[in-house]
């Protein structure tokens, strides 16, 4: 039993490993740096952000699927992550593009002059100049990049301490969860936020000190780099859910009750999952912004978050690789689909256009989809190939 | 036929003789007169326009119109005054009366008559005195807000003039007001001043306000050495440090204000503009300009210039190049200070007498007061506008998912189904009124349906699972949302309100409600009721109060909870239709209107406790108080107000996860 276990494990995370690498270096052969150049640098982008919301959807997965917590403020965190190093990304270009007018001045630039300066070209759009004390670690990467973890981390495990303190369980958190997200949204949509308001901020594809190697050469690193997070995330959470600390989360998910009565502390288990899942969640946005080129506000609305419940729900909750799926089904498609690439449908007197029509597609098809495979599409394919009882 | 005829003819001559008369007694006048009106200053201008009084008024009067306006000309040979039609080249030169004739001449020979703005004011001073006593009401009308918005000393007389003559109530109040404030403005009287302030007392009209705020304008800063003994002072002013109150004092920087009046810097400045000191500041950008003057090779005084990167450093060579008399000394940060708390600064009241502007300190402090009173007033109204607003939003919420369990996030879909239909129904309707009856049950029809056409295909399937219903919905509603922005578009929808519903009940100048929102009340008021009727006087209300207790036990009792499950939807579904006509009275209707408040309409209803109509009141009266609350603190920012209004709600579901009204007994299991 236990040697069947380790095999499935084995082999499920082998396989995948092995998918995702030739996977990258496929794209990787086909680039415009280091092959023929038949995949686009945007089109590079396009993948490596999906491999970032694969990971949310993964981390969405662990905490829904796994330990029934419909969380619908896990995209707020991904957003959180994306901030903070867009922070950075931002105050060091500036810093850079300000140091390098300097240089036509006659005396070196006060300490005073600098900050002025670089407020002024950061903050001038939202009609102030003075530096806001959160952004007080923005010129040191390592520092913001600690906060990328703790931010969110000590947001979710605020949060995630006083719910389930008090029990607050179902339908009931997700509301809750959704009114966190849409607090945090609203907040960031002020412009004395210190955080730009509805401008958000841009230029983040402009990865200061290695800018010189181009987008094609970035695009392609942060690719990589999304795939290789998305291998140990994906290793990470499938032996934890194969642990015996797994077995308690599934178990918490099927009847939370007989699990508190068994003697575990049932609330330390799901606050670990929940500050994890947000830490991962986080991460994964610090990835994705930088290859997005920008964030706003609008990124952390509720909406998201529910758009990603839907992604794992489609792919099949319970399944990690379900939430792969899904995850990059959907966003890959949503995106053909409303770039105006899928071929229009001519119905006599009518045509159905993709761009407007995919959404009424994707909520009705997401609604059968509910109703009829509990599983998503993994689900259903097992249904079809698996007649095992 | 004939002798009739002679009747009129003679009637008219009778009637028009006095009025010939005057007309020609007054060219007679402006004859003797000419060259004091076409060359006419303040000086002259007094005793032509005390003699012109004893004229016929309507020509007197039309005749300074005329003049104040610059449409009087005269011919330049004969020096008549005379008004003009112009014709290509030409002049038609017509007496004052406009009806006579005198001739045709050319441009060069008429010229314009331009009285100097001394003596327009002369003129209009009297041509108020002539249009206030006009026998037409709305002259005098009109004349008085003219009046209102550039009042000026010599009016003082015609206004008491009029007051006493004036025979309409209303009209003579407004003037008594009139004559109130040119008294406080102009009075050499201060027991008349000191009266009539008293009396402003508890009165909060606006132009009352303005007109003791006037009172007490002060002067811009002064400074000195020490305070001067016979001036009315407004306010001690301490640089960097003091604010500067409407009514002149003023006062320290709190959390709301920090705008000082004056800086220590600017104090530093005025300084030496009074030449109290006789060093110039230097501003930091003259510091590094002067710096920038003098360099030499790598070096500035002395210091290499890579040093200068810090504010010390760059002081330190500047002085350097002060030694060197290459620039005008520094003045320290310290040296600033210390000449400035030499000095004392403040601000005079424009009014000499101080009693006067203590006692419009004090009157304007009792109408603070009251106006005060009245903005809670206003924010309680406010606050019952908003709950009444989250009420109706959310009570169908609260049936679906109090009474069912059944989450619904396409309720906010239905909302804008309601108020598209309300929409639909005007485009075939014209009337406002007629077309607000047809689509309020329409809206309730169509919602219904779509209500229980959802419950039938989808929600049936996932009674047991409150997640996926959840999810299986919000795919509805986005699905809903894309169709409705697919056939209307993405530009808002007017749905206009019928005129009885535009404008508002006034109470006071800062106090007004308008009717939509005392219908949205009303409407919300007429819910609460149907629903308790409709809950605990009715069949089906009985039945669907049993269903959500017990399903099984209900079932066996002979109730069919299918059917009352797909009523109970049905029902919740069309009272959001109807809420989204009332939502779409007064904001647009768009795609998105339900989306924006399916969230606050969740909350009310956890917040309220789930599953009683009661406990959605308390919770939209909390949330909608709460919110106006909070926006009362920082009334630019109802983002932050919304923010903290839900953090405030997430820690309360922390205290009472049950809500505020919580179901006890075995209801209460989930």
């Amino acid at each position: 039993m236990t040697n069947s276990i380790n095999d499935l494990l084995a082999r499920h995370t082998l396989i995948f490993t092995i998918v995702v690498v030739i996977f990258s270096l496929f794209i990787t052969f086909f680039s415009e740096p280091y092959g023929n150049g038949l995949i686009s640098t945007s089109f590079v982008k396009t993948l490596g952000k999906t491999v970032c919301l694969c990971i949310i959807a993964l981390a969405m997965d662990v905490v829904w699927g796994y330990c029934g917590i419909l969380s619908l403020g896990h995209f707020a965190f991904f957003g959180l992550g994306g901030y903070m190093i867009g922070m950075w990304l931002m105050y060091e270009r500036t810093a850079i593009i300000v140091q390098e007018a300097a240089t036509n001045e006659l005396l070196p630039l006060t300490e005073t002059e600098l900050s002025n300066a670089i407020g002024n070209q950061i903050f001038g759009v939202v009609g102030g100049y003075d530096i806001p004390s959160i952004w007080m670690f923005a010129d040191s990467l390592s520092l913001q990049l600690i906060l990328v973890i703790a931010v969110p981390g000590i947001l979710a495990f605020i949060f995630g301490w006083l719910a389930f303190r008090s029990r607050v369980t179902g339908v009931y958190l997700s509301i809750l969860t959704q009114a966190l997200t849409l607090a945090l949204s609203l907040y960031l949509f002020q412009n004395d936020s210190g955080l730009r308001g509805n401008n958000g901020l841009s230029g983040l594809q402009n990865i200061p000190g290695i800018e010189y190697l181009g987008q094609e050469v970035i695009s392609i690193g942060f690719f990589w780099a999304s795939c290789i997070f998305l291998i140990s995330i994906f290793l990470l959470f499938h032996s934890l859910m194969k642990s015996k600390f797994g077995l308690v989360i599934t178990s918490i998910r099927d009847n939370e009750t007989r699990v508190r009565f068994l003697g575990y502390n049932v609330e330390i288990f799901k606050l670990f999952i929940f500050v994890l899942t947000a830490i991962v969640s986080s991460i994964a946005g610090a990835l994705y912004y930088p290859q997005a080129g920008i964030i706003n506000p609008a990124e952390l609305a509720p909406i998201a978050s529910i758009y990603l419940a839907v992604w794992v729900a489609i792919g099949g909750r319970g399944k990690l690789y379900g939430a792969i799926i899904g995850a990059a089904f959907v966003s890959l498609f949503s995106s053909w689909f409303t770039g105006g690439q899928a071929p229009d449908i001519p119905l006599g007197i009518f045509t159905i256009e993709w761009v407007n029509w995919w959404t009424v597609l994707l909520g009705f098809g997401f609604v059968i989809i509910t109703i009829f495979s509990e599983n998503g599409i993994i689900g259903f394919l097992r249904n079809i190939f698996v007649k095992e009882k | 036929m004939k002798i009739k005829f002679y009747i009129i003819l003679l009637y008219a001559f009778f009637i028009n003789l006095p009025a010939a008369a005057h007309h020609d007694e007054f060219n007679i006048f402006l004859i003797e007169n000419s060259k004091n009106i076409i060359k006419s200053s303040a000086k002259t201008v007094d005793s032509i326009l005390r003699d012109m009084q004893n004229f016929d008024d309507e020509i007197v009067s039309r005749f300074l119109e005329l003049w104040k306006s610059k449409s009087l000309y005269y011919i330049k040979e004969t020096k008549q005054v005379v008004i003009v039609n112009e014709n290509n080249e030409t002049f038609d030169a017509l007496e004052i009366d406009g009806l006579t004739r005198i001739g045709n001449y050319s441009k060069k020979k008429i010229k314009k008559i331009k009285p100097n703005s001394g003596v327009r004011a002369k003129i209009d001073s009297l041509l108020v005195k002539y249009q206030i006593s006009n026998s037409d009401i709305n002259v005098r009308r009109k004349s008085l807000d003219s009046l209102k918005r550039n009042i000026q000393p010599e009016h003082l007389v015609v206004l008491q003039d009029a007051y006493i003559n004036e025979s309409d109530a209303e009209l003579k109040t407004a003037i008594d007001r009139l004559l109130k404030f040119a008294i406080i403005k102009y009075s050499d009287s201060n027991d008349k001043k000191l009266e009539i302030i008293e009396s402003f007392k508890g009165d909060t009209a606006i132009e009352i306000r303005a007109s003791l705020n006037q009172l007490l304008n002060s002067s811009e800063v002064k400074v000195g050495i020490s305070l001067p003994n016979n001036r009315n002072i407004a306010r001690v002013i301490v640089p960097g440090f003091t604010i500067k109150n409407s009514n002149g004092t003023s006062d320290t920087t709190n959390f709301f204000n920090q705008d000082v009046e004056i800086s220590i810097n600017d104090a530093y400045d005025k300084l030496y503009a009074d030449n109290l000191v006789y060093k110039k500041r230097i501003t930091p950008e003259e510091l590094k300009k002067i710096l920038e003057q003098n360099i030499t090779g790598d070096t500035v005084g002395g210091y290499s210039i890579s040093s200068l990167d810090n504010e010390q450093s760059r002081i330190a060579a500047y002085n350097k190049l002060v030694v060197n008399n290459l620039a005008p000394p520094f003045i320290s940060e310290n040296k600033i200070n210390e000449e400035v708390n030499k000095f004392i600064f403040y601000s005079i009241y424009n009014e000499t007498s101080s009693e006067v502007t203590n006692a419009a300190l004090n009157t304007l402090a009792s109408i603070n007061f009251r106006v005060q009173i009245y903005k809670y007033i206003d924010l309680l109204i406010d606050g019952l506008s908003l709950a009444s607003i989250y009420f109706l939003g959310a009570i169908g919420l609260a049936i679906t998912f109090g009474v069912m369990r059944v989450i619904n996030m396409a309720h906010g879909e239905f909302i804008m189904m309601g108020a598209y239909t309300g929409y639909v129904v005007q485009q075939f309707i014209s009337n406002h009124t007629l077309s607000l009856l047809v689509a309020l049950p329409l809206a309730f029809i169509i919602t219904f349906i779509a209500g229980v056409i959802m419950e039938r295909l989808v929600i049936r399937h996932l009674y047991r699972k409150p997640l996926d219903t959840l999810l299986a919905t919000f795919g509805i509603s986005i699905a809903l949302q894309q169709i409705a922005k697919n056939i209307f578009g993405t530009q808002a929808r007017p749905l206009t309100s019928p005129s009885w519903l535009d404008g508002s009940l006034s109470l006071s100048d800062d106090l007004s409600i308008s009717y939509i929102r005392i219908a949205i009340f009303i409407l919300s008021l007429i819910f609460l009721g149907l629903l308790l009727f409709v809950m605990n006087r009715t069949r089906l209300g009985l039945e669907t109060r049993a269903v959500t207790q017990n399903p099984v036990m209900a079932s066996n009792m002979g109730i069919n909870p299918e059917r009352i499950n797909m009523l109970t939807f049905g029902f919740g579904s069309g009272i959001a239709g109807i809420a989204g006509i009332a939502i779409g009275l007064f904001s647009k209707v768009t795609s998105e209107l339900g989306s924006e408040y399916i969230v606050q309409s969740f909350m009310t209803v956890v917040v309220g406790g789930v599953g009683n109509i009661w406990g959605t009141l308390a919770g939209a009266s909390l949330i909608g108080f709460l919110q106006k609350f909070i926006e009362w603190f920082n009334p630019s920012n109802t983002l932050a107000a919304q923010t903290y209004m839900i953090i405030f709600i997430i820690l309360f579901i922390q205290f009472r996860p049950k809500g505020i009204v919580a179901l006890k007994g075995r209801a209460a299991d989930d």
